[in-house]
């Protein structure tokens, strides 16, 4: 079942077009990694379909919903209430954390759930609880932000996001701030959360990680999807000579992946 | 709605009273910002001095100030002075004495975040082509101190020039003074203090406005 | 203890009452200016920010305008202008609006820095877990915003207390015009200007140690 379609999407920065028309369907339970070099759109793509970013062509649909915009007629803008309805069924993970710095771990994950999902106190302690839990951090739930170790902040960054059961998981570039070592932490969440068959969007340099995770990956090209496939089609048998040069940057580093 | 028939004839006919109090008190603002500028830079470097003998009573004194309403240092200085035997001040003096020991104390605190905030490299690099100690201070040290307190220092200028206001409390006859006198002669109320507000606002934008093509010419590369 | 006529104590005793109404004049119009121009400014402060643009340009217009004229200025204006208009109020009342006009400006302006400092990842996370404009603003920005925006208005709260003195210009008699009373009478002027300014002093110095004090409790808010 397609949950995610993005049809024909376009986005321009002045004059620049940084998405020339990108098409994309994630079905259920698909863990797709977007790659691609700095400023081929992977990163832009990934915050059109929260939002974050508005795009002027295009429709991208979650379970059949026309998002950020009207389905039918003139192109218009939903409205906030709208909006942030949707936004409520897609979790985000950003590569700089964006914790609350005045709320503790506990609390950064509750807010979404009291104030957005209306659950009672209670319930949401419970279900904050239970993903702290989950991600590895019982023991840090009253630690505030700047307590925490980067690949802690980020795993629960992870858990504020995923508490708010959405129906499909974005990350983007969620280890690029992090030191080495702190690196495989965040990853083995994500791993976990992918077996358990959240759909998930990662835009990752991680190609090990790409490799062994991703049920398809995406590389992203000049603002168009180049070439898309199984992990072992895309990162094995690249198809344009821009594909293979981009991979050969990793084989340095971790030989052929 | 409440009446009121303008009269602007009034201004025009004591416009010449409004320009020169108006330059009465640029020059009052600019005298105490020069005197400020230097018992300030003193004052700074006895802050940052190790001796608490020195650093303490340079921070007593900037305490004092800071935490003084500036009305009252101005009547503690003009009526308290003769009381001290000091008597040949005039009116404009002895308000050039309080606001410039004020300023002292603002320019100060200025000094110090620019003197604490001045890379370590840049004393190092003097000390390393063998500049003595005064040597260090008067052509590396100051030369870009002064560059990057110069915003900080452009808007105390404009707040001593509003503060020039408070010396029509000594009838000092600035800005404030004059519009309170032909306010008072005239009865033109809104006219005069229309001007006298307008006169007060374009001259703090025409400093910040001009100080801040200095501020270009001079900004320091960082 | 025996009070000897022509002592300093003995004068401050004699002119004890009129001098405390004096400083709770200063303390009364300081409170009231503060709070009117906290709230008020904050509001200003939120236009500046997140205002559709021509409430925006009439907010900086007006901060822009009251930053540029001194307070003295501001409060004569006042005080003879509500005259001329037929519009009894008493000078203390006069020197309140002043004083409060001043201080929106500079609350104003002092939130809208502390609102903007706040990383624009603070609204996304918002946003990515759906939450609207006005719950962001109330749940993640503002409580960040007020903690930054504190020192500052530390600062404008001190500027107010001294700046209460320039009612004693319109005849509000608070404390500086008190002791001047007290010194017409005793020609005790040393003695005098020296307790008022002691009394100032130690009125900033209480509000700035409570803002320190305060300033640690939210230690926690680093990035």
């Amino acid at each position: 079942m397609v949950l995610l379609s993005a049809r024909d999407i376009h986005k321009k920065y002045d004059e620049t077009e940084v998405l020339k028309g990108i098409d994309l369907d994630i079905e259920q339970g698909q863990v797709v990694a977007l790659i691609g070099a700095s400023g081929s759109g992977k990163t832009t793509f990934l915050r059109c379909i929260n939002l974050l970013e508005e795009y002027h062509q295009g429709r991208i649909e979650l379970e059949g919903e026309s998002i950020g915009y009207s389905a039918n007629g003139r192109r218009r803008k939903l409205g906030e209430r709208q909006i942030s309805a949707q936004r409520a069924k897609i979790g985000m993970v950003f590569q700089s954390f964006n914790l609350f710095p005045h709320m503790t771990a506990e609390a950064n994950v509750m807010l979404g759930l009291t104030k957005v999902r209306g659950m009672s106190n209670a319930e949401a302690q419970e279900r904050a609880r239970h993903w702290l839990d989950r991600v590895g951090l019982a023991d840090r739930r009253q630690h505030y932000p700047y307590q925490l170790s980067g690949g802690q902040q980020q795993r629960v960054a992870i858990a504020r996001a995923v508490a708010m059961e959405p129906r499909l998981m974005l990350f983007d570039e969620v280890t690029s701030a992090l030191d080495p070592e702190l690196v495989a932490e965040v990853l083995a969440v994500m791993q976990d959360l992918a077996k358990s068959g959240m759909t998930m969007v990662v835009v990752s340099h991680e190609m090990l990680f790409v490799r062994d995770v991703a049920t398809r990956v995406v590389f992203m090209d000049g603002g168009l999807v180049a070439q898309s496939g199984t992990p072992d089609e895309v990162l094995h048998n690249p198809q344009t000579e821009r594909l293979r040069s981009f991979l050969g940057r990793f084989h340095g580093i971790f030989g052929p992946v | 709605m409440i009446a009121y028939n303008f009269n602007w004839a009034v201004i025009w006919r004591n416009w010449d009273a409004f320009m020169a109090a108006l330059a009465l008190g640029l020059g009052l603002a600019v005298v105490s910002l020069l005197i400020g500028t230097i018992i300030g830079l003193f004052l700074a470097y006895a802050r940052l001095s190790p001796s608490p003998w020195i650093s303490r009573p340079a921070w007593a004194y900037v305490e004092f100030i800071r935490n003084t309403p500036l009305l009252l240092l101005i009547f503690f200085v003009y009526f308290g002075l003769p009381e001290i035997g000091i008597y040949n001040l005039d009116k404009i003096q002895s308000f050039i004495l309080t606001l410039s020991g004020y300023a002292a104390a603002y320019m100060c605190e200025v000094f110090r975040a620019g003197l604490a905030s001045m890379p370590r490299a840049y004393g190092e690099a003097a000390k390393a082509i063998g500049l003595r100690p005064w040597q260090r201070q008067r052509y590396v040290v100051l030369p870009v101190m002064f560059r990057i307190t110069l915003p900080a220092v452009s808007n105390n200028l404009i707040s001593l020039f509003k503060d020039t206001s408070l010396a029509a409390a000594i009838a000092v006859p600035e800005l404030t003074f004059t519009a309170r006198q032909i306010n008072a002669n005239t009865y033109r109320v809104i006219e005069c203090w229309l001007t006298a507000s307008a006169l007060y606002l374009v001259t703090a934008y025409a400093i910040a406005i001009a100080l801040r093509q200095v501020e270009k010419r001079y900004a320091v590369v960082r | 203890m025996e009070l000897e006529r022509g002592t300093f104590l003995y004068e401050a005793w004699t002119a004890r009452w009129s001098l405390l109404e004096g400083l709770m004049v200063t303390i009364s119009s300081s409170v009231m200016t503060i709070i009117i121009g906290t709230v008020l400014g904050f509001a200003v402060g939120l236009v500046l920010t997140y205002g559709m643009l021509p409430f925006r340009i009439l907010a900086r217009l007006y901060v822009d305008i009251m930053r540029g004229i001194p307070v003295l200025v501001l409060i004569l204006f006042t005080y003879y202008g509500l005259a001329i208009l037929k519009i009894g109020v008493k000078p203390y009342w006069a020197g309140v609006i002043a004083l409060s006009l001043f201080c929106i400006s500079h609350v104003a302006e002092n939130v809208r820095g502390a609102v903007q400092s706040i990383p624009q990842g603070q609204h996304e996370a918002g946003m990515a877990i759906g939450m609207r404009f006005f719950q962001r603003l109330r749940y993640i920005i503002l409580p960040q915003a007020v903690r930054r925006a504190l020192p500052p208005w530390v600062n404008t709260a001190l500027e107010i207390v001294k700046g209460t003195t320039l009612l004693s210009v319109i005849g509000v008699v608070e404390l500086l015009l008190a002791n001047q009373q007290a010194i017409a009478r005793n020609y005790m002027i040393l003695q005098f200007y020296m307790a008022a300014t002691i009394v100032y002093i130690i009125i900033n110095f209480s509000i700035a140690q409570a803002a320190a004090a305060l300033e640690r409790r939210y230690a926690y808010l680093r990035y």
